[in-house]
C-alpha cells in the first residue's frame, strides 16, 4: 500500500464550475473534493448532465471562456488553476494527458497516422521529454497495433474505431505522462474492443506508474479497470469508495439505483429497475438533496437540507442523509 | 401454430457493388450479408447480435426496404416484400416501423416533434385532425406531455427524443416494429426505461420485435430467439436462454464471456480485427480470430447444424468444444 | 460525403478553418452588412435618392473634380465627367443596374440549379449521371468566349447578359445541391420518412430541401459578389451594358480615356465595384463559417 502514503499526485479543493447568468448560475460541478495518487485509477460515473466531462476539463483547464470555475486543482503541489496559459500548455500533452471519447474525430482526417504521431514526436523531442530511441512504430507497437508499419501509411479513415482509439491512446501517452484522464474512452467502441483499450490503460499504469482519470457511464468499464470510483449526480459527488466496495455494497440511493437499472440475469429471467423521473435542470435545482425527488427512500430533512459527507469506512464516503441506515 | 411467421427471411443476402478505385481497376464487391434465414412468430421478439461490421443494420435496411437484397426473399405475413404492388407497399408501410439508434439524426431538426410523430399518418392518409388527436394519446402512452407537440427535437433530451421516435413508430398501428440498436446511445437509467417502456408496448398491443443490439444483457431482455451474426453470416441461431446461456459457437461463448458482468477486465478476450472484408478469408469466416481453428476451418466453410433441439450453429467442431476435448489450435491467420 | 469533401478542401482552406475554430464564431461583418444594405437601398431607391439622372449633363460643369478640390463644388459632391454627368448619381445608376443583373441572374441560375441539383441528387443512377454529365460541360465553359459568342450572336443588352451569367452559373449551383442532397438523403430521418411511407416528391422538398437551404443561401450571396465582377469586366470590354444606359464597369471604361486629367472618372466606379464586392464576399463568408464549419462549399 505504498500508495496510500505517498503525496498525492492529484488534489481537488471545493471545485465549482457555473455556467450561465450570475443570479441564476447553473453549477455544471458543485464543491466537489477529490485526491488521486499516482499510479491510481480513478473511475467517474455518472450520466449526461452529471458534470464529469466538466470536472475533466476543468482539471486541465479546456473549458469555455464562459465557465467560472472556483476552488483549487492542484498537480503535483501546483495550482492548476493559477497557471499561465503557457505553462498549462507546457504540462498538457506531456504530463497532463488526455483521451477523448469519438475516436472517428479526434485524428485529423487529411494526414496519414505517420504524418500525426510524428508531430507529437516532434513536440516531445522539442521539449527534451523524449528521445531519439522512441520512434512512432515503436509508440504504435507499444499499444499493439497490428502492422504498425503499414498503419503508419494509412489514413484515419482506413483504420476502424479501435485502431483509432489505439493510435490516439499511442499519441496521449507518446511522453509517459504522469496523468491521463480518459472521457468516455470505450463508449464508441464494439465490447470486444473496449475491453483491449482498457487493458492498455491497466498496461500504462503498470509500466509507468501513470494515474489514470478513466469517466464513462459504463459501469461495467470502471468495476473491471478502476481501484476506486466516484459516483457524480447533478454536479455533485454522491458517494466515492473503493471499486468493490462501492459495487457490492453502495450507500446511496443513486448508486444502488444507477447499478439496478443495468439488465441483472439470473437464470432465465433478466430484470431491470428504470429510475423514474428525469435528471433535474442545474439551473433550477431544488433545496437540499438533488435526487431528493426521483429518490426511492428520501424523508423530508432530504428536500430542506444540503447532504452532509458521511464517512463510511476507509475511504468511502457519501453524501446522504440515510447512507449510515441504507439497506 | 399453423399462422404464418410474421417475418421469414430465406437465404437472405446483400452484396454491394464498390465504386471503381481508378480508371482500369476492375469493379470490387464486398459481401455485407450472406445466406441469413430466420423466422419470426407473432408477439415475440428476435434479436440480432453482432459487433459493427457484422451485417446486422444491413439486415435490419432490408426489412425496411432501404435496400434490396442482391439474393434471398424477405416473407412478412406470407407475402414476398421485393415483388410487391404498390397498394400492397402501402399496406407493408402500415405493418412495419423503426426505431434506429441514433435519438439525434433521427428527428428531422426543422421540424416539431407533433409534425414528426403525424409524419407517417398523414403520409398514410389520416386527415389531420385525427392525426393531431393522436400525437396526443401517443405522447402519454410514451410518457410525455401533450405539450412536446409544439417543440423542436433539439428541446429535448436523448431519451425524450427517443420516445418520440417510439411514438412516431407506434402512430400508424404497425404489427412489426424493426429497433435498429434503440437505446445503445443513451445513458443507462434512460436505456432502462426505454427498455421497459418498449417491452410493455409489446405486452399491451401484441407487437412483433426485430432488435438489433450489441449488448448481450439488453438483447437477452427483450428477446425469446437471438441470431449471432459474424462478418454477415449467421453463425449461431436459436433460443435465447439457450444461445446466450450455453453458446456453441466459439464466437458466441467470447461475446458471453466478455458480457459476463462479474468476470475480471482480461478474462475473456477477443483478439485482432474483424477481416478485411475485400479479402475475406478462406473456409470458416472465423478462423482468423478463432482459438480452435484448424486446417479443416480453412478449408470448409461450416453450414448451421443443429447444436441442442433450440440451437443450430456454424461450427465444424462445435461437438468437440462441448466435450472440451478440441485442441487449441488457432487462430489460423490469413496469409497476408 | 463529409470525407471526400473534406479531402479534396484545400490546405489552405483547413487552416483557414482551424484558426476559425480557434477563435469561436468569426464576427459579424457590420461594416460590410451596412454596406451591402445600402448598395441594395440605393440601387431600389435610385433615383429618388440621387441628385441629379445619370444621363443628365451639365454643361457649366464638365469635369469637375470632387468638391473638396480646387474648382470642385457641393453640387456634384464627387465631381463630373466629360459631359458635365454627376458622377455620384451615375454610381448611383450603375448600382441599379450591377446588382439588379447580377440578383436577376443569381435567381435564375440558382432555381434552375437546385432543382436540377436536387433531382440528380435524390433519384441518382442514369438521371443523376446525365444531368452531372451536362454540368460537368457548363463548369468547364469559358465565360468570357461564351459571352463574346452571345453578344455577337444575339447583340448586347441586358437580357443578354443575365442570360449568359445564367448559362455560365447554374452548374455551381446544381453541384453544390447534389453533394448536399446525397449527404443528406442517407440521414437518418430521411430514411425513416422512406419507412413511413412518405412520396419521394415531399420527402424532397420538406426534409432535404430546407437542409441544403443554408448552403444555398450562402452560395447564393459569394454569387452576387462575383456576378458584379462578370458584369463589370463585360461592360468595360464593351460587350455588357452599352450607353446609354450606366453600370460601374461601363464607366470605369468610359473614364480610362481621361485618366491623366481626371482621376474620378476611373477611381468612384473602381472603388464601387471594389466595397461592394468585397461586402458581399464578407457576408457570404461569414454566412458560410457561420452555418458551414465543415468548409464544405
Amino acid at each position: 500500500m505504498h500508495r496510500e502514503t505517498s503525496p498525492p499526485i492529484l488534489t481537488v479543493k471545493d471545485l465549482t464550475v457555473a455556467f450561465g447568468p450570475m443570479e441564476r448560475p447553473a453549477r455544471a460541478v458543485a464543491g466537489l473534493n477529490l485526491t488521486l495518487q499516482p499510479g491510481e485509477i480513478l473511475g467517474i460515473a455518472g450520466e449526461s448532465g452529471s458534470g464529469k466531462s466538466t470536472l475533466c476539463n476543468a482539471i486541465i483547464r479546456t473549458l469555455p471562456r464562459s465557465a467560472r470555475v472556483g476552488g483549487e486543482v492542484r498537480y503535483d503541489g501546483r495550482q492548476l488553476l493559477a497557471l499561465s496559459e503557457r505553462e498549462m500548455r507546457g504540462l498538457r500533452g506531456s504530463e497532463i494527458s488526455m483521451v477523448l471519447q469519438n475516436p472517428m474525430t479526434s485524428l485529423d482526417p487529411l494526414f496519414t497516422i505517420g504524418n500525426q504521431v510524428d508531430e507529437v514526436l516532434r513536440e516531445r523531442r522539442r521539449q527534451g521529454q523524449s528521445n531519439d530511441q522512441v520512434t512512432a512504430i515503436g509508440l504504435l507497437r507499444r499499444v499493439h497495433l497490428t502492422a504498425p508499419e503499414l498503419r503508419l501509411r494509412q489514413y484515419p479513415h482506413q483504420l476502424s474505431g479501435g485502431m483509432r482509439q489505439r493510435v490516439l491512446t499511442a499519441m496521449a501517452t507518446a511522453a509517459t505522462p504522469r496523468l491521463l484522464i480518459a472521457d468516455e474512452p470505450t463508449t464508441a467502441l464494439d465490447a470486444s474492443i473496449q475491453d483491449e483499450i482498457l487493458l492498455l490503460f491497466r498496461e500504462i499504469r503498470d509500466r509507468a506508474g501513470t494515474a489514470i482519470i478513466i469517466v464513462t457511464h459504463d459501469l461495467s468499464a470502471i468495476r473491471r479497470l478502476s481501484d476506486r470510483i466516484i459516483v457524480m449526480y447533478a454536479g455533485r459527488l454522491v458517494e466515492e469508495g473503493p471499486t468493490a466496495t462501492v459495487f457490492s455494497a453502495p450507500r446511496h440511493p443513486y448508486t444502488r439505483a444507477l447499478l439496478d437499472s443495468l439488465p441483472q440475469v439470473e437464470g432465465d429471467t433478466v430484470t431491470l429497475k428504470a429510475i423514474p423521473g428525469q435528471v433535474p435542470n442545474l439551473a433550477e435545482l431544488p433545496h437540499g438533496c438533488a435526487f431528493a425527488d426521483r429518490c426511492p427512500v428520501a424523508i423530508a430533512r432530504c428536500r430542506t437540507e444540503d447532504p452532509t459527507e458521511m464517512q463510511l469506512g476507509l475511504r468511502h464516503r457519501a453524501f446522504c442523509w440515510l447512507a449510515d441506515t441504507a439497506s | 401454430m399453423t399462422e404464418a411467421p410474421v417475418i421469414e427471411a430465406r437465404s437472405l443476402g446483400k452484396t454491394f457493388i464498390l465504386p471503381r478505385g481508378g480508371l482500369f481497376e476492375a469493379r470490387r464487391s464486398v459481401i455485407a450479408v450472406e445466406d441469413v434465414s430466420f423466422s419470426v412468430s407473432r408477439g415475440t421478439t428476435f434479436g440480432i447480435v453482432g459487433e459493427s461490421g457484422s451485417g446486422k443494420s444491413t439486415v435490419a435496411k432490408m426489412l425496411l426496404k432501404l435496400e434490396r437484397p442482391t439474393s434471398g426473399t424477405l416473407w412478412a405475413e406470407g407475402q414476398d416484400i421485393f415483388a410487391q404492388t404498390a397498394a400492397q407497399e402501402r399496406a407493408y408501410r402500415r405493418m412495419v416501423q423503426t426505431v434506429f439508434q441514433d435519438p439525434y439524426g433521427a428527428l428531422s431538426p426543422r421540424m416539431r416533434a407533433g409534425r414528426i410523430i403525424a409524419e407517417p399518418m398523414r403520409a398514410q392518409g389520416t386527415d389531420r385532425a385525427t392525426a393531431k388527436a393522436k400525437v396526443a394519446q401517443l405522447l402519454e402512452i410514451v410518457g410525455m406531455q401533450p405539450e412536446a407537440a409544439s417543440r423542436y427535437p433539439h428541446e429535448f433530451s436523448g431519451g425524450q427524443r427517443q420516445r418520440i421516435a417510439i411514438a412516431r413508430a407506434l402512430s400508424v398501428d404497425p404489427r412489426l416494429l424493426v429497433l435498429d440498436e434503440p437505446v445503445s446511445a443513451l445513458d443507462v437509467s434512460v436505456r432502462a426505461q426505454v427498455l421497459s417502456l418498449l417491452q410493455e408496448m409489446q405486452a399491451r398491443l401484441g407487437l412483433t420485435y426485430i432488435f438489433i443490439g450489441h449488448d448481450l444483457a439488453v438483447v437477452r431482455y427483450l428477446s425469446e430467439s437471438v441470431g449471432v451474426m459474424y462478418f454477415g453470416r449467421l453463425v449461431e441461431i436459436g433460443t435465447a436462454r439457450q444461445v446466450l446461456r450455453r453458446p456453441a459457437h466459439p464466437y458466441t461463448q467470447r461475446l458471453v464471456a466478455l458480457a459476463a458482468a462479474k468476470a475480471p477486465l482480461g478474462a475473456a478476450r477477443l483478439q485482432g480485427e474483424l477481416p478485411n472484408p475485400l479479402n475475406p478469408p478462406s473456409g470458416c469466416l472465423f478462423r482468423t480470430r478463432c482459438s480452435y481453428a484448424d486446417a479443416l476451418c480453412a478449408a470448409k466453410r461450416p453450414e448451421l447444424r443443429e447444436a441442442s433441439p433450440d440451437q443450430r450453429v456454424a461450427c465444424h467442431h462445435h461437438e468437440a468444444i462441448a466435450a472440451g476435448n478440441k485442441a487449441e489450435t488457432g487462430p489460423l491467420l490469413q496469409p497476408a | 460525403m463529409t470525407r471526400v469533401a473534406a479531402l479534396n478542401a484545400s490546405s489552405w482552406w483547413s487552416l483557414r478553418l482551424r484558426w476559425r475554430r480557434r477563435t469561436g464564431r468569426p464576427r459579424l461583418p457590420v461594416l460590410s452588412m451596412a454596406l451591402c444594405i445600402l448598395l441594395i437601398f440605393a440601387a431600389v431607391a435610385g433615383g429618388a435618392i440621387a441628385p441629379f439622372a445619370p444621363d443628365e449633363p451639365d454643361f457649366t460643369a464638365i469635369l469637375a473634380p470632387p468638391f473638396w478640390m480646387e474648382g470642385g463644388s457641393t453640387m456634384h459632391l464627387l465631381g463630373t465627367d466629360q459631359l458635365g454627368r454627376d458622377m455620384l448619381s451615375r454610381l448611383i445608376g450603375g448600382a441599379r443596374v450591377s446588382l439588379l443583373t447580377a440578383g436577376a441572374a443569381v435567381l435564375v441560375a440558382g432555381t434552375i440549379g437546385v432543382a436540377l441539383g436536387l433531382i440528380a441528387g435524390y433519384l441518382g443512377g442514369l438521371v443523376e449521371a446525365a444531368i452531372m454529365r451536362v454540368v460537368d460541360a457548363f463548369l468547364a465553359l469559358p465565360f468570357i468566349l461564351m459571352a463574346l459568342a452571345f453578344v455577337s450572336a444575339l447583340g448586347t443588352g441586358i437580357g443578354n447578359i443575365i442570360l449568359v451569367m445564367i448559362l455560365t452559373n447554374w452548374a455551381r449551383y446544381a453541384r453544390l445541391v447534389r453533394s448536399e442532397v446525397v449527404s443528406i438523403k442517407k440521414r437518418d430521418f430521411v430514411l425513416l420518412a422512406r419507412v413511413a411511407g412518405v412520396r419521394p416528391m415531399a420527402i424532397a422538398l420538406r426534409h432535404v430541401l430546407p437542409n441544403a437551404m443554408t448552403s444555398i443561401l450562402v452560395l447564393a450571396v459569394l454569387d452576387i459578389g462575383r456576378a458584379i465582377i462578370l458584369e463589370s469586366s463585360l461592360s468595360f470590354l464593351g460587350l455588357g451594358i452599352q450607353p446609354p444606359d450606366v453600370s460601374w464597369g461601363l464607366a470605369l471604361a468610359e473614364g480610362r480615356t481621361y485618366m491623366s486629367v481626371a482621376w474620378w472618372l476611373t477611381v468612384w466606379p473602381g472603388v464601387a465595384i471594389v466595397l461592394g464586392v468585397m461586402s458581399f464576399n464578407l457576408v457570404g463568408d461569414w454566412l458560410r463559417a457561420s452555418f458551414d464549419p465543415r468548409g464544405v462549399l
